[in-house]
């Protein structure tokens, strides 16, 4: 790409803070979000571990000051506080001022209120209100209709665990067809019993804190959040005189075409998908200063995922963590959330460690940072893989 | 800019579509409120132990896109695009059953697996081994849509020269009730070729498949060219007729030249009106409707696309389409779908 999308916002919640700021700190001072269950009524509550939003639904209703007789299930409603803070952050005051668009990502929609209403809403009418909030898209159209987005292209990306990093490609896409002039990128997922039993049935569910990359790692512990970014074409940058961020620089989505649910051995797919975003960036292996990988912590993935990198690195493996120890496996959310936090990695100069690592695995010489690491990062790979065999690669950068 | 073509269309329905050589000759008249689509021969091109393990939609859509991979005579193409407004559903349901019924004990991870939205697009993926660009839409009555554009989009910027495209959603036993329980779904049946009088609320619901291999290159047996699409989020009814005119407007396109009408009415009296003002706007066009054949579902709007495509190539409009087909060239179709009131989605379609 000559030239990347500029970012002018980015706004984001997780269970190691409410704002960018707060996530930040959090980063900075190696604080995980990693803990026992704490709102959904589960009978996994001594054997998993989650990374849940510290608020429940009543309380972040009362901070966003919606009203109380809203029909969101909690995808919405992280997804809204996400998305107004990454407007607010461009500095956005109105929606029509130009072709502004909505592109969120969840893989859950509605499903904590589909599994909570499931037979009480047929018995007595209870959670009625929640039946036309499960459909992945009524999320996305629900935060638009709370950022005033009119008459205007929305529209919702769900391909599992690669699903935000997707929305923000689809989200470049159109702003160089030329078809939008600024276009709010994100995703947003609450943790569910649904997911929660999913995967615990594919028995991928760690009981201990999730150490990426580490030899003797046991699993993934899920997460939540959202969170948002804000791209604006380069006429539009100029006009408002933005202050741009970062750039995304590059993209690739590929399949893995391997199996419904686990990554290839040698992640072809995961290959794919670097290569491709370093050729749209126009960049070589060695202008890439850290990667932000996907590293969930399962065995499959980040033997897959390492092998990956490998391939398209070879000898020269750029530093890299994953930052899911902190933060969970937030599934639809976690390709935007790491945006944001790849982006901060480039403004503080820092690499955020990758937490709970011990033990190099045995299949290759892979050690990632296990602590806070100061050094001036200009540009950063990140990583998200899916069910489906989705695996996308986006590439941030501070220079246009 | 490279233009955009069709060259295949493949459609598991509530009519037979799969199988007929005829373009909608033959139709079945139904007296329901919910439609099942008609099962292709599935195991044509689902080995058995795999088919039964597989929900309804990913058959459909495995079914649907075979044939139109078969029908442009390519065993592979450059990325898989999907629409699935409701995701698969029957997993989702049985699986969530399995939780509340069994209090999270004894799941197995089959029918959580199959949950995700993008199993169908997955699973093509793997049938044919597509390493490339694989997307699903999840954008209710736009899914089908926002699907097209991302791969018009592709093809025009030469990014792809073939993609298969498609809108896949399934009927699941509860989201059926639950819909019939907020009168979503018509509280009486209606046949079929009463539904636009039926002056109810509600639709009627239904499921199917249609995939569709696009291309930037031009074969003579292309169906139409793709000229554009455009979808809006909230859209006042008054504005309907409107907007139309501009997205028409930006391919120099006049109200005069549009040859085809197809639009999405379901019967439902508090949203049909949509359709209404825009065909009042377009007095001598073909006006055509499909919904009474399929039923509502999300992805819909890809059974109206594939009429489209028949209707442009075969140069017909049948009688089960339309009150007011004649015989004349068809050169331009546009279509038009939303679903109570929100995620209009407006296609152009040019005679190649």
């Amino acid at each position: 790409m000559k030239r990347g999308i500029a970012i002018t916002g980015m706004g984001i919640i997780s269970s190691i803070g409410d704002d960018v700021e707060q996530n930040h700190l959090a980063l900075f001072e190696g604080r995980s979000g990693v803990a026992r269950v704490r709102h959904i009524d589960t009978i996994l509550h001594d054997s998993i571990m989650v990374a849940e939003v510290p608020h429940d639904n009543e309380e972040l209703i009362r901070r966003s000051g919606l009203d109380i007789e809203n029909s969101f299930s909690r995808t919405t409603l992280l997804g809204i506080i996400a998305a107004r803070q990454a407007v607010a952050d461009a500095g956005i005051t109105s929606m029509s001022s130009c072709r502004t668009g909505l592109i969120s990502a969840t893989s859950v929609g509605g499903m904590d209120m589909t599994e909570k209403y499931f037979y009480t809403c047929m018995k007595t009418g209870g959670g009625k209100k929640f039946i036309e909030s499960h459909p992945a898209g009524m999320s996305t159209q629900q935060i638009a209709e709370d950022l005033g987005i009119e008459e205007g292209l929305v529209t919702t990306i769900s391909t599992a665990c690669s699903s935000s990093a997707n929305a923000i490609m689809y989200g470049a896409r159109l702003l160089k067809a030329g078809l939008l002039d600024r276009v709010i990128v994100g995703g947003a997922d609450c943790l569910s019993k649904f997911t929660m039993n999913g995967f615990n049935s594919l028995m991928i569910l760690s009981d201990e804190p999730n150490s990426p990359f580490d030899a003797d790692r046991k699993g993934l512990n899920l997460g939540e959040g959202a969170a948002f970014l804000v791209l604006e074409s380069e006429e539009q940058v100029k006009k408002d005189q933005k202050k741009v961020r970062a750039y995304l620089k590059g993209y690739g989505n590929a399949n893995d075409a391997h199996h419904q649910t686990a990554s290839s051995e040698f992640g072809d797919g995961a290959t794919a998908a670097m290569i491709k975003a370093l050729e749209l960036a126009e960049m070589k292996t060695s202008e890439i200063d850290y990667i932000n990988a996907h590293g969930t912590a399962t065995a499959n993935n980040d033997l897959s995922e390492g092998r990956a990198i490998i391939r398209v690195f070879d000898k020269q493996v750029p530093e890299f963590s994953s930052t899911k120890a902190f933060t969970g496996h937030t599934l639809a959310a976690s390709g935007s959330i790491e945006a944001v936090y790849a982006i901060l990695s480039m403004q503080h100069g820092l690499i955020y460690p990758n937490l709970n690592f011990k033990k190099k695995m045995s299949e290759f010489d892979l050690v990632p940072i296990t602590s806070l690491k100061e050094r001036k990062i200009d540009t950063v790979l990140s990583n998200s893989f899916g069910f489906g065999g989705n695996c996308s690669s986006l590439i941030f950068s501070k220079q246009p | 800019m490279k233009k955009v073509y069709i060259h295949s269309a493949g459609s598991v329905s509530s009519q037979n579509t799969f199988s007929d050589e005829g373009f909608l000759e033959k139709v079945i008249s139904y007296m329901e409120t919910v439609i099942p689509a008609i099962d292709a021969p599935y195991k044509e091109f689902i080995p058995p132990a795999a088919a039964r393990r597989m929900a309804k939609g990913v058959k459909m859509g495995i079914a649907a896109s075979t044939a139109a991979l078969k029908e442009a005579g390519l065993e592979n193409v450059d990325g898989v695009i999907t629409g699935s407004g409701m995701g698969c559903l029957v997993d989702s349901e049985k699986f969530l059953r399995g939780i509340i019924d069994n209090q999270e004990q004894h799941l197995t991870p089959t029918s959580f697996i199959q949950s995700t939205h993008n199993t169908v697009g997955g699973q093509i993926a793997l049938n044919i081994q597509c390493k490339g660009y694989n997307f699903t839409y999840v954008h209710g009555s736009v899914s089908f849509e926002s699907a097209l554009m991302d791969a018009f989009l592709q093809l025009k910027n030469e990014e792809a020269t073939n993609i298969l495209v498609g809108g896949v959603d399934e009927l699941g036993e509860h989201t059926v009730e639950v819909h019939k329980l907020i009168a979503r779904i018509k509280k009486d049946p209606v046949p079929s070729e009463d539904l636009y009088t039926s002056k109810s609320i509600g639709a009627v619901f239904g499921e199917g498949a249609q995939f569709f291999v696009l291309s930037n290159e031009k074969r003579d047996s292309s169906y139409a060219e793709l000229l554009g699409l455009k979808t809006l989020n909230t859209l006042a009814k008054e504005k309907v007729a409107s907007h139309a005119e501009a997205f028409l407007k930006e391919y120099d396109i006049g109200i005069s030249d549009i040859d085809l009408l197809i639009t999405g009415d379901n019967g439902d009296q508090d949203f049909d009106g949509y359709y209404d003002e825009l065909s009042k706007q377009f007095p001598v066009a073909i006006h055509a409707r499909y919904k009474h054949l399929t039923g509502e579902y999300h992805t819909v709007s890809s059974f109206g696309f594939w009429a489209a495509l028949k209707a442009l190539k075969l140069q017909l409009v049948p009688a089960a389409l339309s009150g007011n087909a004649d015989k004349r060239e068809l050169k331009h179709a546009l279509l038009y779908n939303q679903y109570r009131g929100i995620d209009h989605g407006f296609t152009l379609l040019r005679r190649c």
